[in-house]
């Protein structure tokens, strides 16, 4: 191997022939299994799902070979960087196409490819009766591929191209049963937004290239340091602005609940386990930048925290059961997008919540579709009731991941989020009160409405459900998978956790942080914790499963209905941009119809009308003709004569 | 003097005219499969004189002619071409067959050897004011080409009133650019060192004028005319009117070729002959480009029908080619001429698919048609592919392009930069918006019975989305001709490129 | 005798001729106006050619004078062709290129 950059000396060349040099086949192989389904056609339709099963497992093989080959190097020689060509050169802009896989990219990689793996195998059976099962296959397999893409850029702009990839499969799948007009919007509704915020990303791309003369992350890295203050903190705050898009955060939030109107695999896979944690990817990412932005930091943990309570407040309200799980996503990633924006003190709890939630959320989402699987796609929460009975593994895959997301004690969630809280409290001044104790009272929130959602759906005083739903439990190819994932949801945050493994494997790109102490100690913490998450699941015992829940929802208070609502998020964005929006456009047809081309046409009308009048002059009378025909000599000589005299 | 490769490009289709206008009645229909032989032929002999190409060299004009043609006026024939040239004279060589495909069976027999006629008349003239190095030559050429679009439109479009009315505002627009642009040309003519070969652009390249009022006035001569050509906000209500009225294949190469012309002509003629005047303009000009950006972004979004939606897109995509040219920096300019390339694929996908939408439903209409993706997925896959390729998704070449185009202007105007980004999330809106209101939604009763792509359909469109991919994923064989001409151009201009911030506030330290 | 007078008959002529096509309405006579017009004008370049001493005018009178004839050909086979349809050698009646 190698030494590839003197300011970077933890990035080493893959070597020729290794399973290394081979990591771009971890993109290949799906984009492969995409291209057959897609360009196959119906002809595949036979086999088509079982091929994308394949390339994604594959991915996973070739993954997990690679975290091996990564394992028994030195800690400083993670970091591979392969070559792969050069992409865009011009002038000063040099760009080459290459991948990076160090500790930060792998674990995404295993992360995505698992669970993505998993969830191709789940969809098998979920899709079985769709008669667009392969062009599922084949949006799913593009999605791998593009947030493996993502996840292994060296570069920023090629970071970007994964970033739309996955915009892009998650547009195509979000709006996979177009059919519906309703669904349509929501796609189009989720990939307007995130533009808006890949307007914010392609800006800060942009500055990065007028800053430092590229925008590869060992460039811009290595040079973070001797920028300014100023520049760092537009850099860091325009990131921020694409991680808002792709991560649902405030104010750039609203497109996730509609997206739940994609297949229920699409919402376990897309918008909770991974492409949504794509914005705290970038942020981490991007940790050298904002180490010089502390102002960025800051807004990086406010908006944090304005969405975990915004999420958890929406949580608390819906009666969808996967838009409540949304609700919770969002949340959840706020979770993240705090401890990232703290900086190396929370980045890598960041990731390790990421990766925790990443399993547990999506064997939620897996368990509700099973639900809806079982109930005829209602989804409805409130119809449904005591189906702990007739579907067992549902049952309890759900509540393991249910326990998990709320921090019961040794199970993923305790480990992750618990981490976060500490390291929320940590610091000086007024911050680590107001985030420490908001994170703390969003995690007794968190406990509310996911114990709401999970009394509501699989307990309760009765069975709400209509007689003409025959609830049933799922198909082993749906049962498996989700039983996989509550194995990871209960025991995933132990193995990475109890020794901080994961936080010492991450060092090198999060930064190593010191013994920083939090505000309060570390066992007041988690007590408090622990007491608040009690508290919740108590009042929603109380609640939800001795008390009846009425089928239809009751009027509520004005913040159940403003939460309902999702506290007017829509309402906002159409009257401050959509209306508006439309009457500019309006206006600007009629100005470009009557204003711009009409001046034209008037100039037009104005020629063609003098035209008409000096036509008049034609009498058709040779006579008349003649007779000014003289008169012009006569003036002509006239005038000449006039002249030389 | 080597082989007259550019010659021949012109005239192989300039023959294949005479030959389908010679045919008798009977064949009438055959005028289709010469029109596609013959510009396969100008389509490899391009090939072929891009392999003489020599590309370490692409700063330079090569495969060079150079005639004496009115010596008294010192006009010559010369062609030539640099980087620059030679892709877009590529561009035109490969969008005509495919436009002479897309056309297949959507030209009355009668007619049909008058169309193709033209069409092949068409492709003679762009090739040839893409390659003229004489400023007279080229702007016989400029005019010269109106003469086959003004009858493409006027007599193969739609409604008969209303095509009228676009070709006679087509041709109007455009005849008034030529003529302000002539007395342009002719002082500057006047301006140069005259003789024989006065009019040759090597000639007039980098002049010392008698004043910068006298530069400035000749730089807004030519301007204009190719601010019109482009078209630019405000000149530019003549395109969708024109874009509307054609058929598909005519809207092909009026957008995705003809009007590069406008841009083509500010890049490699602007700028070189005018470097002064150009650094005078560019504040006003930038400003043109942005409003260009959103205003046509805007209006798209605003539009009922297809072909206009499309048409005001490109309204937009030129506002962002034009930002490039006259940000000044080599990146800009490289990623305007390859987004003239681009912009040529990604529109011409837009209109064939959009063309053959029309075809089946007899109107262009957008909210005639609703949930296609069920009954024509492929058609539905298509046009997706193209508007997305329209909205510059990364992965796909127009977004190369945009991007560069983009940081290149941010690197010296940030602010006009982050403006003109905008304009992406208008791109998303007016794409999707489109694909839902035609393509999503349950299926409705006109669309019973309706076929999917035909095997002559998907020829058409698989070609063009197979080169939007790979430019998208690599461009470097068109960036590496582009390149050195763009270098040779900042030259001539006397413009270099920012250095990056960080390294000189590291120096100033 | 002075020439000058040669001009002086020519400008009468020419002003007979002028009278004659823009008062009578008889094509024929209008004609005949016409004819009178270049008659007087080919008087003024015999006599421009007499008080110069080259021939140049006289040659430019022989032209005219072709041109003379042959419009006679094409202007009397006009006339009599409105004749033939209209009925009417009016000019007036001529009036089909009115706006």
């Amino acid at each position: 191997m190698t030494l590839i950059s003197a300011a970077e000396p933890g990035v080493y060349q893959a070597a020729e022939g290794t399973v290394q040099s081979g990591a771009w086949l971890l993109v290949a192989l799906p984009a492969l299994g995409a291209a057959i389904l897609l360009v196959g056609g119906r002809k595949t339709d036979k086999w088509g799902h079982w091929l994308g099963v394949v390339m994604s497992w594959a991915a996973f093989v070739w993954g997990a070979l690679l975290f091996f080959s990564l394992l028994g190097a030195d800690a400083e020689e993670r970091a591979i960087h392969l070559h792969l060509f050069t992409w865009i050169q011009a002038g000063t802009f040099q760009l080459d196409a290459g991948l990076l896989v160090d500790q930060l990219s792998i674990a995404f990689v295993l992360l995505v490819t698992f669970v993505g793996s998993l969830i191709h195998v789940y969809s098998v059976a979920y899709m079985e009766h769709d008669p667009d099962r392969r062009r599922f296959f084949a949006y799913l397999n593009l999605f791998v591929a593009s947030m493996l893409l993502l996840v292994l850029a060296d570069s920023y702009l090629l970071m970007f191209v994964g970033w739309e990839g996955v915009g892009l499969a998650s547009y195509l799948l979000i709006g996979f049963w177009n059919h519906n007009p309703a669904y349509a919007t929501a796609a189009k509704k989720a990939f307007i937004v995130n533009r808006v915020g890949d307007v914010g990303l392609s800006l800060a791309i942009m500055a990065m290239f007028a800053a430092f003369g590229s925008v590869s992350f060992t460039d811009v890295f290595a040079n973070a340091d001797s920028a300014s203050e100023n520049k760092l903190t537009v850099i860091g705050l325009l990131l921020l602005v694409g991680a808002c898009g792709k991560s649902a955060q405030f104010p750039l939030q609203s497109w996730l609940g509609d997206a739940m109107a994609g297949p229920t695999p699409v919402s376990a896979l897309i918008h909770a386990a991974t492409m949504v944690t794509a914005g705290v990817y970038l942020v981490v990412r991007s940790g050298p930048v904002y180490i010089g932005a502390p102002d960025a930091q800051l807004v990086v943990v406010i908006v944090g925290a304005i969405t975990l309570v915004y999420g958890a407040i929406v949580g608390c309200a819906k009666d969808d059961i996967k838009k409540a799980l949304a609700a919770s996503t969002m949340s959840q990633i706020g979770y993240m997008m705090l401890a990232a924006g703290l900086g190396p003190v929370g980045a890598a709890f960041a990731i390790f919540h990421l990766l925790t939630h990443g399993f547990f959320k999506a064997g939620m989402f897996l368990g509700a579709g099973s639900v809806m699987h079982g109930m005829n796609d209602s989804v409805n929460m409130r119809t449904f009731g005591r189906l702990s009975g007739v579907m067992k593994i549902t049952w309890v895959t759900f509540g393991l991941g249910w326990l998990a997301i709320i921090g019961f004690p040794l199970l993923s969630g305790f480990w992750s989020k618990d981490k976060i809280i500490e390291a929320a409290f940590i610091g000086e001044g007024w911050r680590p009160w107001v985030f420490g104790l908001t994170a703390m009272l969003a995690a007794g929130i968190t406990a509310f409405y996911m114990s709401r959602l999970f009394f509501m759906t699989f307990q309760g005083k009765e069975k709400r459900w209509n007689d003409d739903a025959h609830p049933h439990e799922s198909p082993a190819l749906m049962t498996v998978p989700m039983m996989i994932l509550a194995i990871g949801s209960a025991f995933l945050g132990l193995a990475l956790g109890v020794t901080n493994g994961l936080v010492h494997w991450l060092e090198p790109v999060t930064g190593a942080h010191g013994e920083e102490e939090p505000v309060l100690s570390v066992p007041v913490i988690t007590g408090a914790t622990l007491v608040l998450v009690a508290v919740g699941v108590a009042l929603a015992w109380r609640m939800y499963w001795q008390a009846s829940v009425p089928v239809t929802a009751p009027r509520g208070s004005l913040l159940t209905r403003a939460a309902r609502h999702d506290l007017f998020q829509d309402d906002i964005n159409e009257g401050l941009f959509m209306r508006p929006g439309q009457y500019l456009t309006r206006a600007l047809v009629f100005v470009d119809n009557r204003g711009v081309d009409g001046a034209v046409r008037g100039l037009a009308a104005l020629i063609g009308g003098l035209g008409g009048r000096l036509r008049l002059l034609q009498t058709g009378l040779v006579r008349s003709y003649a007779a000014s025909m003289l008169a012009g000599v006569v003036i002509l000589l006239g005038g000449m004569l006039a002249v030389r005299l | 003097m080597d082989f007259p490769w550019l010659t021949v490009i012109g005239a192989v289709p300039l023959a294949g005219s005479a030959v389908i206008a010679a045919l008798p009645k009977a064949l009438a229909p055959r005028a289709r499969h010469v029109a596609l032989g013959v510009s396969l032929v100008a389509f490899v002999l391009t090939v072929v004189a891009a392999l003489q190409f020599d590309t370490a060299r692409a700063g330079e004009i090569q495969l060079t002619e150079l005639h004496s043609w009115i010596g008294e006026f010192g006009v010559s024939y010369a062609l030539g071409v640099n980087g620059i040239g030679l892709v877009m004279v590529a561009l035109s060589t490969v969008l005509v067959p495919v436009c002479v495909l897309a056309a297949w069976n959507e030209v009355d027999e009668e007619k049909a050897r008058l169309f193709y006629g033209l069409i092949m008349v068409l492709e003679a003239m762009m090739v040839g004011v893409f390659a003229a190095r004489d400023l007279f030559l080229f702007y016989v050429f400029f005019e010269a080409i109106l003469i086959p679009v003004y009858f493409l439109i006027g007599a193969f479009g739609g409604n008969e009133q209303r095509r009228r009315y676009a070709a006679v505002k087509f041709l109007s627009y455009s005849l008034t650019g030529g003529l302000i642009m002539l007395v342009g040309v002719i002082a500057l003519y006047h301006a140069g060192p005259g003789g024989e070969q006065g009019f040759l652009i090597d000639q007039l390249t980098g002049l010392q004028f008698s004043s910068p009022a006298a530069e400035r006035l000749m730089f807004i001569s030519l301007f204009i005319a190719f601010a019109i050509k482009a078209p630019i906000w405000p000149v530019h209500t003549w395109l969708p009117d024109a874009a509307a009225e054609a058929p598909a294949g005519v809207a092909v190469l009026l957008v995705g070729v003809l009007d590069k012309i406008g841009t083509f002509g500010m890049l490699t003629l602007c700028l070189p002959l005018f470097p002064g005047a150009s650094k005078w303009a560019a504040p006003t000009i930038l400003a043109l480009a942005v409003v260009s950006v959103l205003y046509g972004a805007l209006l798209a979004i605003g539009q009922t029908d297809l072909k206009r939606l499309i048409a005001y897109t490109s309204i937009s995509h030129f506002g962002f080619i034009v930002l490039g040219i006259f940000a000044m920096t080599s990146t800009g300019q490289a990623g305007s001429t390859l987004y003239m390339v681009n912009h040529g694929f990604s529109t011409a996908a837009l209109f064939l698919v959009a063309g053959m939408l029309i075809h089946r439903r007899g109107s262009a209409d957008i909210d005639e048609y609703g949930g296609l993706q069920r009954t024509t997925p492929v058609l539905a896959a298509g046009f997706l592919l193209a508007g997305l390729s329209s909205l510059a998704l990364p992965g796909m070449s127009s977004f190369v392009s945009e991007f560069m185009v983009l940081t290149g202007t941010f690197i010296k105007y940030p602010a006009v930069a982050a403006l003109a980004t905008l304009g992406i999330v208008l791109a998303a809106l007016y794409i999707l918006l489109t694909y839902q209101r035609m393509f999503t939604g349950p299926v409705k009763e006109y669309s019973n019975g309706w076929k999917d792509l035909s095997t002559r359909e998907v020829l058409v469109v698989a070609p063009l989305v197979v080169v939007i991919l790979f430019l998208g994923v690599y461009p470097k064989p068109v960036l590496d001709v582009i390149n050195p001409a763009i270098s040779t151009t900042m030259q001539q201009v006397g413009v270099t490129d920012p250095e990056p911030t960080v390294a000189v506030e590291g120096e100033n330290k | 005798m002075n020439q000058i007078h040669w001009l002086y008959l020519s400008v009468l002529l020419f002003s007979i001729g002028a009278v004659t096509v823009l008062v009578r309405k008889n094509a024929i006579v209008v004609f005949m106006g016409v004819e009178l017009m270049l008659n007087a004008a080919n008087l003024a370049f015999v006599t421009f050619s007499r008080i110069n001493g080259n021939i140049d005018g006289q040659v430019i009178a022989l032209f005219v004078m072709l041109v003379a004839a042959a419009e006679v050909v094409v202007g009397l086979a006009i006339i009599f062709t409105i004749f033939r349809t209209r009925r009417s050698a009016s000019v007036d009646d001529a009036n089909l290129l009115k706006y």
